[in-house]
């Protein structure tokens, strides 16, 4: 079908007032020579839209180029039904941004080329689009999901994907489910008004899991092999020694935690120097078997101490905090003080953290009578009448000595799953064998595990998009994500069952997750074209592209999550997709008018990661924050990965006189929805000077800073500051060539 | 034995509002919130005072002089995030401890609330300015309260001539004093019935 382009300018919004709007329709009709180009005084009120709907049917209109606000909003109005779309922002990034005094021609007239400039390039982006081509298979998707892990986590997530009308297939590799929450006594509050201890919730759980048809529970069973990708995953799974395939959709890893070995701790906490120090599953055990006794002789335990981050928040031990371990210790107090009126039982503690409706469960110990005291155990003595505790309180600023029964250390977390340095060099130009002790055994050419976030916990962004993998398809859920109790680890498992329906779903219409939810686009390459480098297979964050044996990428789509990576990554410009290529932005930075030398008017390109610099840029006029340069011209980019270094050679030799790329933070603690993209983008840059001196140019010329999506108040300092050190160089010499 | 809780209860039981030490969870807004800690006061915070309750540490709290340096002011229970009556904790362990017996009796504060002021108010049935202030100045002897006085002298003028104080040292009890008898003697009743010394 041919195209045919509609390019349709809103005059709202003081569009109309402020600039030349028959100018802006001329660029589009006689120098982009699209067919259809009308201008609406309210393009986003329902008669703009049935303006535009009617040529869609009549004129046959099949492709949009919409001139007005920012592609962040009137989303729902614009959501036609038509896959090659550009959204040209005149008002958020242009009129809302500019500083135009009354009268003021110049700026009047820089205003109006900015906006002629946002025009042409819209028009070329819709020029260079194709429809997408969803992905199918050759071999049917799946919509089952594989939960791995027959703890609390994997019993609520099973149980959320049955109910809601999807086929589990639960794995457990012990004999019996029920995972660690099976050997507790009690839980602490799940609910208002949170002050009283609930019963074990887990038989009732079981009982559900059991009775329910969507989902088959397979004990003594372990994963030996995950091959595929999303939709289309060939788990090899062996019971009791029997191996047998089964394609799955997606994959929730509910393997729990692993308790530090409390062998491990500080000789001064007296772990194995008498019987009476145990730790706390040690004590459940016993609180279950209603017996708080002391170990060594059997009597009565009445005066019960607990030693709060045993071993957690220190560098020798666990780095990080545990998370349950202060609630769970509040709980076996209530245990020791409701088992005897007149027990005694003592926290010591760092700081207690407890987090959300917690902190009132916390008031109930206090108010029963738990004892508090902040400090450290430095010895632990055992004789006839108990152990005997010297304690540095640091309250009372000094030391004090107690007599107890028990000692019970509060170890940490540590994950069952199976991680991977993310920033280790993945093995290259071959699969990685099965690995003793890997939960899925990835058959991905970047590794057998999972990619760790932050002491070896297998997230891509703790806060940002939780459950989340750098494996498509793949979540984890419960403490193997991160510490967390019992009543977090329930919530976890749900937000991965939806997680690993999304995916099911999206997979099967040829849609991308998370971060580009819905793309219907996918990479594709040019065989021909391929030096096997390696670039595109090493750097996808997402290890979508696996090798063949001459060290051809073999793409994955269904892992795939658009991010362009492998296309700025690819030295030969081979990868593309149907709505992003280095061809389409390139001939889009080239379309923009340069103005000469002489005009003392510089152009400084401003490359934006839609996803955290694009929304800051917008709330630049929406808060206020200060006017940017009119030199500048922004083009958003899907994620800084892929960008491609022909466009700075391109935007250098077009004349413009600098290039500033805002990605998201990388490196600790990076914002990258993409994980590495930004990353990745720097280290490309680093390579841009070569480039620069072959043009004998100034490499502060190219500059990439790091934007986050609050940054809106400084953004106009960081952009007009770039300009002004742009401004204060030659212009470019390559101007008019 | 540190933190035997033997006299916790105690306190718990008996001093006033005493039972919401147990709630505290020792931020330390109330010791940042205190003026007298910015003026060196105290040695232990409300804070601590409460931690040194908890931990059983009774000689330490009851002879302390921390409780009987609060102004009143009322800042740490404006801004306590557990909602203890922090001042009224305090006064009540000052009055405690003078209950006990452990009270310095010459610290100012405890030796003018219980001998000055209560002596001069349970007199007449109100409260005498000038006895009071005579005995205030000359509580630590004639010549320190001839010094006080002259130091004070501009300010007491003044408050005269404002008619803000009475020049006259006595006048009489107030109307009903037998009811105001009646009425302290069966206060101290119920008080001992409280404290068991019935
Ligand atoms: S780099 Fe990004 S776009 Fe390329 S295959 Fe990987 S996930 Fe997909
Ligand atoms: S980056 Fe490009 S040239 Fe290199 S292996 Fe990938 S497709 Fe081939
Ligand atoms: S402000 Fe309240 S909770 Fe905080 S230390 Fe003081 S009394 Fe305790
Ligand atoms: S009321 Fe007393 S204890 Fe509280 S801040 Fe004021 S002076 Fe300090």
């Amino acid at each position: 079908m041919e195209k045919k382009i509609g390019c349709y300018i809103c005059t709202g919004c003081g569009i109309g007032d402020a600039l030349d709007v028959k100018a802006l329709g001329n660029i589009a009709t006689k120098e982009q020579k699209i067919p259809v180009v009308k201008n609406h005084e309210f393009l986003c009120g329902t008669e703009g839209i049935a303006m535009i709907r009617k040529d869609l049917t009549d004129e046959g209109v099949n492709a949009l180029v919409i001139a007005g606000c920012s592609h962040r909003v009137k989303n729902e109005e614009f959501r036609l039904g038509i896959a090659q779309m550009d959204r040209v922002d005149l008002r958020d990034k242009c009129l809302w941004v500019l500083d135009v005094p009354e009268g003021d021609d110049t700026a009047e007239e820089d205003r109006q080329m900015m906006a002629e400039d946002y025009i042409r390039i819209g028009c070329v982006k819709v020029k260079k689009m194709n429809d997408p081509n969803p992905y199918e298979a050759s071999t049917p998707f799946s919509k089952v999901v594989l939960v791995v892990g027959g703890g609390i986590a994997g019993l609520t997530a099973a149980l959320e994907v049955a109910r809601t009308g999807y086929q589990a297939i639960l794995v457990e590799k012990g004999e019996t489910l029920g995972g660690q929450v099976a050997k507790m006594h009690k839980v602490s509050p799940a609910r208002a008004p949170y002050n009283k201890l609930e019963e074990n919730p887990l038989p009732m759980l079981l009982a559900e899991v059991k009775g329910n048809k969507n989902i088959r529970i397979m004990n003594n069973t372990v994963v030996q092999k995950t091959v595929g990708a999303p939709g289309l995953f060939d788990v090899t799974l062996n019971h009791n020694g029997t191996a047998a395939v089964e394609r799955v959709g997606s994959i929730i890893v509910a393997t729990g935690f692993q308790a530090y070995d409390p062998g491990k701790l500080d000789k001064k906490l007296g772990y194995g120097s008498s019987p009476d120090v145990i730790t706390s599953m040690e004590f459940e055990e016993m609180a279950k078997a209603g017996k708080i006794v002391r170990k060594s002789d059997g009597k009565p335990a009445k005066r019960v101490a607990f030693s709060l981050c045993a071993g957690q928040r220190d560098t020798s031990h666990l780095e990080y905090c545990s998370g349950a371990c202060c609630v769970y210790s509040l709980k076996q107090a209530l245990y020791v003080i409701e088992n005897h009126p007149d027990a005694s039982a003592y926290l010591i503690y760092q700081e207690v953290r407890t987090p959300g409706q917690m902190e009132d469960f916390y008031r109930k110990v206090q108010n029963e009578g738990g004892i508090f005291i902040k400090g450290d155990v430095n010895k632990v003595t055992s004789g006839s009448s108990g152990l005997t505790l010297e304690v540095n309180d640091k309250l009372l600023r000094q030391g004090v000595t107690m007599e107890v029964d028990l000692l019970v250390l509060a170890t940490g977390m540590e994950t069952t799953m199976d991680t991977t340095d993310p920033n280790s060099a993945s093995p290259v130009g071959k699969q990685v064998d099965e690995l003793p002790g890997s939960i899925l055994n990835l058959q991905y050419r970047q590794g057998p595990g999972l990619p760790s976030l932050k002491n070896n916990f297998p997230d891509s962004h703790f806060i940002c998009f939780p459950y989340e993998t750098r494996r498509t398809g793949i979540y984890v859920a419960g403490p193997a994500r991160r510490p967390m109790g019992i009543a977090a680890t329930c919530t976890d498992a749900a937000g991965a069952a939806l997680k690993a329906i999304q995916v099911v779903e999206s997979v099967a219409r040829g849609a991308a997750v998370h971060p580009r939810a819905g793309d219907l686009s996918f990479p594709s390459f040019r065989e021909e074209g391929c030096t096997q480098c390696k670039r595109c297979t090493e750097e996808c964050p997402f290890g979508a592209i696996n090798e063949d044996e001459k060290g051809n990428p073999l793409f994955n789509p269904t892992r795939c999550r658009r991010c362009g990576t492998c296309m700025g990554a690819c030295p030969q410009k081979i990868i593309s997709f149907a709505n992003y290529s280095v061809d389409m932005i390139g001939s889009m930075l080239k379309e923009m008018e340069i103005p000469e030398a002489d005009d003392e008017k510089p152009r400084i390109l401003v490359f934006a990661c839609e996803n955290d610099a694009i929304p800051a840029l917008d709330m630049v006029g929406r808060s206020h924050a200060g006017a940017l340069s009119p030199y500048i011209r922004i083009i958003p980019l899907r994620c800084m990965g892929s960008m491609s270094l022909v466009w700075i050679a391109d935007a250098m030799a077009s004349g413009y006189d600098g290039v500033l790329l805002m990605g998201c933070r990388h490196g600790t603690d990076y914002q990258c929805h993409n994980v590495r993209g930004s990353a990745l983008a720097e280290i490309r840059l680093s390579k841009v000077s070569e480039t620069l001196d072959r043009l004998q140019l100034e490499s502060s010329r190219v500059k990439m800073v790091e934007v986050n999506i609050m940054d809106a108040e400084t953004l106009p300092q960081v952009i007009n500051g770039f300009v002004a050190e742009i401004s204060a160089l030659d212009p470019n010499p390559y101007k008019g060539f | 034995m540190t933190y035997d809780l033997t006299f916790a209860k105690e306190v718990y039981e008996n001093s006033e509002e005493g039972h919401w030490i147990k709630m505290c969870m020792q931020c330390g807004v109330c010791a940042g919130s205190c003026p007298m800690g910015f003026l060196g006061a105290w040695t232990h915070s409300p804070r601590q005072l409460f931690q040194m309750v908890r931990a059983g540490l009774r000689d330490e709290v009851l002879s302390s002089t921390d409780m009987w340096m609060c102004t009143s002011c009322y800042n740490c229970i404006v801004r306590c995030p557990r909602n203890l009556p922090i001042t009224h904790i305090i006064h009540g362990l000052a009055r405690y401890a003078s209950v006990q017996g452990k009270a310095d009796p010459k610290q100012s504060t405890h030796h003018f609330a219980k001998d000055i002021f209560w002596e001069n108010i349970v007199a007449t049935g109100r409260v005498g300015e000038a006895a009071l202030t005579m005995k205030l100045y000359f509580k630590d002897g004639i010549g320190e309260g001839i010094k006080q006085g002259l130091e004070m002298k501009d300010s007491a003028l003044g408050m005269l001539k404002a008619k803000r104080l009475k020049p006259l040292p006595f006048r009489g009890k107030i109307k009903g004093y037998p009811g105001f008898k009646a009425m302290l003697k069966k206060a101290f009743e119920l008080e001992n019935q409280k404290e068991g010394k019935a």
